[in-house]
């Protein structure tokens, strides 16, 4: 019996592993994805609905340029990264530069139309099917742990979070432009009138939270396939990840991502009959306990 | 005779109100016989038409006249549909104006419940509850299969005779002559409801919550109860899709109609009945030439419009109309 | 005369500043009270803890004996304690009528009403022309708010709070931001204001204060340093420390 007692254990032990493992990637890659629209929302107070487009963009590209063209991953991601920030400039000074400061119904109707827009263009140009963005062999396989092995993958996307994670908490806290931005994020007003050029910082932060939304993309898309329909079927989860999260708070959206991520990975796992029931139900427990966001400042 | 003067103005006023809303009676009437006359084969389609113009309705109740910012109207509208269905599938009531019962119960219901979460929070938050609610009801509905028919839909609805003279056809003439006689007196019933005290208690209250509450009125309690008639007038439009089209899908519960009703909404312009009739119309007209061509350009077209619409009309097709027709009328005095 | 309004011991402080401090006072129907101090002696606060929009750490608001410390700002108006408002708070696309329509149904219970035009509720009416007409606003009575004058504004701020029928009228600097010219139409509303309610004015303006209040109370730093007579609070030496006290600090930080 006992042996039997053991492995029953150890399979458990197994599935808790995966799950957590998936979650922690899964939470990572979203946070990357979301980090940008949490700062431009608490930045520029843009409802912005169109942010998982960006992500979508730099996903088409990366697998053009890996797929099509035959590049190398990293050069892939980076053509991705800045093919993003590329096409979004024009978007941000013809449609965005309208919004800030409209009414929310506005702003919601605005990327939305964004979305639709982005999303039918990407079907005309790649097509209705799956796209897939092929790895290097380093991050084929999987790692051996000791104890267990981990797909490196996952483990790739787990370490760009934290990576994401790291960087920007140096930029924010330590640089003469977090200064500027977290600033403006506290009172844009006094900011400028105190002389920071908002402008500038809108148009940075705008660009990297851009960039970072490809970055996501592309590191994510083992876990979010890329597809025409990518930017409406996720745009919920961002918003959520930001909103639970309190926009404008880098913890606030890494423990949002993580704490999600993990509720809808072990959902998927363990009771999939049901879909994302659990995942949003879950959401309207947080929102409606915390309608501030975790991290919420009372204003 | 100041007094005098002033029960005439407001006799004047109120004629005039009054004179607009059979206007309006008669602008849906006429619509809704030239549609016959023009489209005879297409009936479905219309009726569809009015189902929707419902839903859009019942969005401008709580979107337009209260402020609130929701992408999960569908909700209501879909629980109307299944509640319908059930009622005639499940437990035999198979009578439609009984059907359709069932349909404003069930979106009444729904809306109280989607009422009392999404006011929980303002902004972004009170979006963000909106979608989760509406994928919520949508994987309920999924996943409740014995009831709901899951992802291949409830079928079997087979609704009496109307009044147990008029059945329901093939060509659709009936449900079509139901849902126009439906939707005209919805109409006409909020078009008394915006204007009651109820009315202006909410408009009073999408403008400045605060100022209501110094005035003892709880802007809460009031736009739950917003919801629960926005719930009627969306569980009615529920109902007559099931009974005309007599399935009821997944779609009805899906995020993609409530986005689709807030497009058509603001199309036609917010915090006005005839807007959201006009946003219908027009939407549904350009959806079913565009979309039988390429489902995707269809999408390409409606963000297009969108941002169009708020560059270029953000009062929506029928507020700029109403606005431009109004300054004229006013450069002519 | 028993209390209609009673303060008893009130006390609020953020993060360890107590912004009002042991605040006690009782009013008699009829009562005109002017609640005066210097900037940032902790006015708005109170007015927030007595209308329901704050709540107290400690103290009591009690009306006509009852407590209604534990009542937000909903009941308490219910209760009969209505506000008016420092800028005023009106809805710019209705009209005068519909304004205090509005706060007449809601009074009785039925701004909750689906059905039926308040324009043709007789007795509404009545009403309605009635507090407009003594406001002197029976001219403007349906035009839209965003197209009168900030004065007239003022008195519809005054008309929607006297068509609740309030019991204590918290009115909060009635006279802000209007013209001189049209301060005298102000002067006249108050000088009309039914004869048993309990008015609480916060006002800057002392000449005005001196016309109206019968009664004095000046918050300095959170706490009450005067209660009393209009004649005697020029000559108190702790208001005087209070208000010129201030002007010095005032310019030292500024």
């Amino acid at each position: 019996m006992l042996p039997r007692i053991i492995g029953k254990q150890d399979g458990h032990m197994q599935t808790v592993f995966s799950i957590a493992v998936d979650a922690l990637a899964y939470g990572m890659v979203l946070f990357v994805i979301s980090i940008g629209l949490s700062v431009t929302m608490g930045l520029m107070r843009v409802v912005n609905l169109a942010h998982g487009a960006f992500a979508m963009i730099g996903g088409y590209i990366a697998s053009y340029a890996a797929r099509d063209m035959g590049l190398g991953y990293g050069i892939a991601l980076m053509i991705a990264v800045f093919g993003t920030i590329v096409i979004a400039i024009p978007i941000e000074r013809l449609l965005y530069r309208r919004i800030y400061g409209a009414p929310e119904l506005t702003q919601v109707l605005m990327t939305i139309g964004i979305t639709f827009c982005v999303i039918g263009i990407a079907n005309y140009v790649f097509g209705p099917t799956l796209k897939t963005i092929p790895l290097p062999t380093g991050l084929q396989g999987s790692v051996d742990l000791g104890f267990r092995s981990i797909a490196t993958h996952r483990l790739f996307a787990i370490l760009c979070g934290l990576a994401v994670a790291a960087a920007l908490w140096y930029a924010i806290e330590k640089t003469a432009f977090g200064v500027k931005l977290r600033a403006a994020v506290d009172n844009a007003a006094m900011a400028a009138a105190l002389g920071v050029r908002t402008e500038i910082v809108y148009a940075v932060s705008f660009a990297v939270a851009v960039g970072l939304a490809a970055l996501g993309g592309v590191v994510g898309a083992e876990l979010l396939p890329v597809e025409p329909y990518y930017a409406l079927r996720y745009m919920v989860t961002f918003l959520v990840v930001v909103s639970v999260g309190g926009a404008g708070s880098i913890p606030g959206t890494l423990v949002a991502c993580l704490l999600l991520g993990g509720i809808d990975t072990a959902g998927r796992y363990l009771v999939p009959e049901f879909g994302e029931f659990f995942f949003y139900l879950a959401v309207i427990a947080i929102v409606c306990v915390f309608p501030r966001g975790l991290a919420g400042r009372t204003r | 005779m100041a007094t005098m003067n002033d029960a005439l103005a407001n006799a004047h006023g109120n004629r005039r109100k009054f004179g607009r809303d059979l206007a309006g009676l008669f602008v849906i009437l006429g619509l809704a016989v030239v549609g016959y006359l023009l489209f005879p084969n297409n009936l479905a389609l219309l009726t569809r038409m009015t189902a929707i113009a419902l839903l859009v309705l019942s969005l401008d109740l709580v979107t337009g006249y209260c402020g609130v910012a929701t992408l999960g109207h569908a909700a209501l509208f879909g629980t109307g549909a299944y509640a319908s269905g059930i009622a005639a599938v499940h437990f035999g009531i198979t009578d439609p104006l009984l059907m359709l019962v069932c349909g404003i119960f069930g979106g009444v219901v729904a809306g109280l419940l989607c009422g009392v979460v999404i006011l929980r929070a303002h902004g972004l938050p009170q979006l963000v509850l909106s979608i989760a609610l509406i994928h919520l009801f949508h994987e309920f509905a999924n996943k409740a299969s014995s009831w709901t028919g899951g992802s291949d839909g409830l079928a079997g609805i087979a609704p009496d005779p109307l009044l147990g003279l008029f059945a329901f056809d093939l060509w659709g003439r009936t449900a079509y002559v139901f849902g126009v006689i439906l939707l005209a007196v919805v109409f006409a019933l909020l078009r008394l409801v915006v204007r009651s005290p109820f009315g202006m208690l909410c408009r009073g209250i999408k403008e400045d919550p605060i100022r209501i509450r110094a005035m003892g009125a709880s802007p809460k309690a009031t736009l739950v109860k917003m919801y629960m008639i926005s719930g009627a007038v969306a569980g009615a439009g529920g109902a007559l899709n099931a009974i005309s089209t007599q399935v009821v899908g997944l779609d009805s519960l899906s995020f993609t109609l409530s986005a689709e009703s807030l497009v058509m909404l603001v199309l036609g312009g917010t915090g006005s009945l005839f807007g959201a009739l006009t946003g219908t119309i027009v939407f549904m007209f350009f959806e079913d030439i565009v979309s039988a061509a390429n489902p995707f350009h269809w999408l390409t077209m409606v963000g297009g419009l969108l941002i169009a619409v708020v560059l270029f009309a953000p009062k929506g097709l029928y507020g700029t109309i109403a606005g431009a027709v109004t300054r004229w009328r006013e450069a002519r005095r | 005369m028993s209390a209609i309004f009673e303060v008893r011991n009130l006390k609020r402080s953020f993060g360890g500043l107590a912004v009002t401090n042991d605040v006690s006072l009782a009013m008699a129907p009829g009562d005109r009270v002017a609640l005066i101090g210097p900037n940032g002696a902790g006015k708005t606060t109170f007015v927030n803890l007595v209308t329901g929009n704050l709540t107290p750490d400690s103290g009591e608001v009690r009306i006509d004996g009852e407590d209604i410390t534990r009542l937000d700002a909903i009941g308490r108006v219910r209760r009969g304690l209505v506000r008016s408002f420092q800028v005023t708070r009106l809805f710019q696309d209705m009209t005068p009528a519909e304004h205090v329509a509005l706060a007449v149904l809601q009074r009785d219970g039925r701004a909750g009403r689906l059905f039926g035009n308040y324009l043709a509720m007789p007795q509404v009416m009545a009403e309605v022309g009635d507090l407009i007409g003594k406001l002197g606003l029976r001219d403007l009575m349906h035009r839209r708010v965003r197209e009168i004058a900030y004065g007239q504004q003022r008195l519809l701020e005054i008309a929607v709070a006297l068509a609740l029928k309030p019991r204590v009228l918290l009115l909060d600097e009635p006279a802000a931001g209007v013209p001189q010219s049209d301060t005298g139409r102000i002067e006249q509303a108050l000088a009309d204001l039914p004869p048993d309610l309990a008015v609480l004015m916060i006002e800057h303006d002392m000449d005005l204060v001196f016309r109206f209040a019968k009664r004095v109370i000046v918050l300095a730093a959170g706490t009450i340093i005067f209660d009393g007579s209009p004649s005697d609070v020029t000559k108190d030496p702790r208001v005087r420390e209070a208000y010129l006290g201030s002007y010095a600090n005032a310019s030292h930080v500024a």
